[in-house]
């Protein structure tokens, strides 16, 4: 079983701070979109948490009323109640390949984490373009072939409103731990390789 | 040879005409500063350095200023009705200009001061004094608006006010035209002022936490003209000094007849004294008053009136050790404490110089009871000379008041030679003399009348303009002039208008209030008895000839906006709540024919107006400030049909429509 030999202790350590920092991703703003406008010198924010949406939330539904743009509502998305339970998951994965210290499944969690990541980035994005997208007839303000979908990341101008979309600090730690994991894979790889090459 | 003799006489005399016009001196040239438009100049998007608060004399208004720009920000009624916000037109806020003869929707606003805390200014409230129906108001700091008004009873004119305590453990209000106590027995014959005319000073105790007023006690006075008082602080706090004139005790043509005196008074009370007596159960309850109490209340959005029977008064002639009179040269105005409590400045307004007193020399002088033969109205004055620290000599003419800076200086104003004249306290030494355009009044240093003045600059507000700005007819605005006292000269850097008639005013520095002003009301600490909570619950209602419409506003829109059923002889009254939690995003109710003001209520506020309407037809109604790009699209109807009939009272926005 050439492939479940042991994980570096130094890697065994890295697996396990990426679990305690999943662990406060649970809990801390992942995503943020800012908002400005002549009107709003200040700013809005909307602060996307695993399980809630935070900021001035009222504030930006009652502006968008005017374009027809649906108003946002924790409730309508399935994504706050799983999303907490997934990274709770995957809390528990790093801590037990950690533990359990074999090789291939540090390969396996790296698969899985980078699914995760790219399955919720497209989430995201189907997200932003349906409310861009999904506009009322009846609104105040049309503005024919005008969408409104925020960045999936950076900035972007909506009439008179700049949208900036960017990782908050749980967004930035869950990156983090998704490149620590991929340099404790791709060293495990290595490690593999020249014990392989020895072994020949 | 003739025509030369002739030519050198006209010469000689063209010569000597341009000589003397060159010796008049100088007029309002203006000596401003040099960089003054450098020093003035806030960019656009900063801030001042200074709030700067400032009475609006006959306007009955407050208004709010930044120093050094003189940039108005804000206008706030406080003993005035107020179309543009609503203030006296509104149901809520009618019962804040009650009074115990009923509704006075105007005042004479004459000085501002700020709650103290330790002598300093703690950023909670700023108080202002009426002149012609005495009340005292409090002005909220948080939200900018007037929170109470007590009225003063045995009171006419309440000019000697609202300067505080150290602590503002008090307010201080005054009688300027002493009248015969309140009651059945004032009827009484004018010229009977010596038997009959009695001062009344009063101690309105401020609560710490909510600031709310209670009259603690009045003293009952000789009957004498108060002008203007100042609480000691540091070593005289306890202590209060007041000026008197009349003290010839004239009840008509003061000018004259109150100008007799070579020496009138300036008054020191003792309140911690005062304190002790009324606790003691000194005091007589005197139970044939009626004076008004208003208060407004921030989670209700509404103010209540109430009228209070009984007040609690010491006579100052039962006491020996509670009151005495130092004399003060003809007629004194300001009577202002040093930022060390030791010295007081008196400011006799028809004085040929400014008799400066020492606390020490005050309180040996009660000691050694270095006492006038003869009683002032049972009243002991003490000696002159006993009190005197010195005299400022030939200052200028018809001085007013005194402020001081952080550097032992103090700042007279001089209304008839028209200028500020700077002088140095220790030894009454004058520094520097500024003029002002023109007929300075009151003046103003930066935390002048606080332990620790701010100083750098000094405001005079004065009485007469003339030619300083664009002529406007016969009306002219009062001005303001703006000097920087930071160095040994005073330096004039500005100009700018007032509203109405600025008497005292206050600066406190920005950062101690601009991080406090409040941005919204919370709507769902709202606990206004008519609130409309959220759209779904906006309705007409009618009980009897009564109708409330519970509305509410948000952007662009109002709920209901289509309302029937209204009749000949109703009283309609729109409750109008702002569910707008956003900054700055007031929105404005006014309806045709309303005889009325608009509305302007706050995000989170709810604000009501009365509607009666005087014949059948539409009425549109709509918001007044421009709130949003639909704004013109924030409007409705109101459908009004004669008395008895058959339309049913309905009401609807948009998606109800068919």
């Amino acid at each position: 079983m050439k492939n479940s030999s042991p994980i570096s202790s130094t890697n065994r350590l890295l697996l396990i701070l990426c679990s305690i920092a999943l662990l406060a991703v649970i809990f801390l703003p992942i995503w943020r979109i800012e908002l400005d406008a002549a009107q709003y010198p200040e700013g809005l924010e909307l602060q996307i948490y695993s399980n809630k949406l935070a900021g001035q939330v009222d504030i930006i539904n009652g502006l968008n009323h005017y374009i027809g743009m649906k108003t946002l509502h924790a409730d309508d998305f399935i994504e706050f109640t799983v999303l907490p339970y997934i990274i709770g998951f995957f809390v528990l994965a790093f801590l037990g390949v950690a533990l359990s210290r074999k090789r291939k499944f540090v390969y396996v969690l790296f698969g899985a984490f980078l699914l995760f990541g790219i399955v919720a980035m497209v989430d995201f994005y189907r997200w932003l373009y349906n409310y861009g997208h999904d506009l009322d007839p009846n609104a105040p303000i049309i503005v024919p072939g005008m969408a409104y979908q925020p960045p999936l990341i950076g900035f972007k101008q909506l009439l008179n409103f700049g949208a900036f979309s960017i990782p908050d600090l749980g967004g930035w730690m869950f990156i983090a731990v998704g490149v620590i994991l991929a340099y404790c894979t791709w060293n495990e790889f290595r490690r593999a390789k020249k014990r392989n090459l020895s072994q020949v | 040879m003739n025509l030369k003799r002739h030519l050198m006489w006209v010469t000689a005399v063209a010569v000597a005409a341009t000589s003397f016009q060159a010796c008049k001196p100088r007029g309002a040239g203006s000596a401003v500063a040099g960089n003054a438009a450098e020093r003035t100049y806030v960019p656009p998007g900063q801030y001042d350095e200074f709030y700067n608060f400032v009475s609006g004399g006959f306007s009955g208004q407050m208004s709010v200023y930044g120093l050094p720009s003189g940039r108005l920000f804000r206008v706030i009624p406080v003993f005035s009705v107020d179309p543009e916000k609503g203030w006296g037109f509104s149901e809520e806020t009618k019962p804040m200009l009650q009074t115990s003869h009923g509704f006075v929707p105007w005042d004479d606003l004459h000085h501002i001061e700020a709650s103290f805390t330790d002598g300093m200014p703690d950023g909670k409230w700023m108080f202002a004094n009426s002149n012609n129906t005495p009340r005292l108001a409090r002005i909220n700091l948080k939200t900018y608006r007037t929170d109470e008004i007590i009225e003063i009873p045995n009171t006419g004119g309440n000019h000697c006010s609202p300067f505080t305590t150290e602590n503002s453990e008090y307010v201080i209000a005054a009688t300027r035209f002493s009248v015969p106590p309140d009651g059945p027995e004032s009827d009484v014959p004018i010229s009977s002022y010596k038997e009959n005319f009695k001062g009344h000073v009063s101690f309105v105790s401020v609560d710490k936490e909510t600031g709310e007023f209670d009259i603690a006690f009045q003293l009952k006075t000789p009957g004498v003209n108060f002008d203007l008082s100042s609480a000691g602080k540091g070593v005289s706090n306890g202590w209060l000094f007041m000026s008197c004139y009349n003290t010839e005790q004239a009840h008509t043509l003061l000018e004259v007849n109150a100008s007799k005196n070579d020496k009138d008074f300036i008054m020191a009370i003792n309140w911690k004294k005062a304190e002790e007596y009324v606790k003691a159960g000194r005091g007589k309850k005197q139970t044939n008053v009626r004076y008004a109490h208003n208060k407004w209340d921030e989670h209700t959005h509404s103010a209540t009136h109430e009228i209070k029977t009984e007040v609690t008064v010491l006579d100052v002639t039962e006491f020996d050790d509670l009151v005495y009179l130092i004399p003060c040269p003809k007629s004194p105005h300001g009577t202002d404490v040093s930022p060390t409590g030791e010295y007081i400045v008196g400011s006799g307004k028809l004085a040929a110089l400014i008799p400066v007193f020492s606390f020490e020399k005050f309180q040996k002088a009660i000691a050694n009871k270095d006492f006038e033969g003869e009683r002032y109205d049972g009243v002991p004055v003490i000696k002159y000379e006993s009190a005197l620290h010195g005299e400022v000599q030939k200052p200028g003419l018809g001085p007013l008041h005194t402020e001081f800076d952080d550097k032992g200086n103090a700042y007279t104003s001089f209304f008839v030679s028209s200028e500020v004249v700077k002088w140095r306290i220790k030894d009454l030494e004058i520094l520097d003399r500024q003029p002002t355009y023109y007929s300075v009044g009151h003046l103003m240093v930066a935390g002048g009348n606080s332990k620790k003045p701010y100083g750098k600059y000094l405001v005079a507000y004065n009485k007469i303009t003339k030619d300083r700005f664009l002529p406007t007819g016969p009306e002219l605005c009062h001005s303001a002039q703006l000097f920087d006292i930071s160095g040994d000269k005073m330096e004039l850097l500005l100009d700018f208008p007032t509203i109405g008639e600025p008497h005292y005013a206050q600066a406190v520095p920005a950062d101690l209030l601009m991080d406090k002003s409040l941005q919204i009301y919370d709507i769902n600490a709202n606990k206004h008895p008519h609130k409309t909570n959220g759209e779904s619950e906006a309705k007409v209602e009618r009980n009897g000839n009564t109708v409330r419409v519970y509305m509410t506003t948000i952007r662009s829109h109002i709920t209901p906006d289509v309302i029937e059923g209204i009749q000949l002889g109703d009283e309609v009254y729109f409750h109008v709540t702002n569910i707008e939690q956003d900054w700055d995003m007031p929105h404005g109710f006014a309806i045709k024919g309303a005889n009325n003001s608009e509305l302007l209520v706050m995000p989170g506020e709810t604000t009501t107006l009365k509607w009666v309407p005087d014949r059948v037809g539409i009425f549109p109604f709509y918001c007044t400030d421009f709130c949003s790009a639909l704004h013109q699209e924030m409007s409705g109807y109101v459908r009004v049909s004669p008395k008895g009939s058959n339309v049913p009272i309905s009401s609807y926005t948009g998606e109800k429509a068919e």
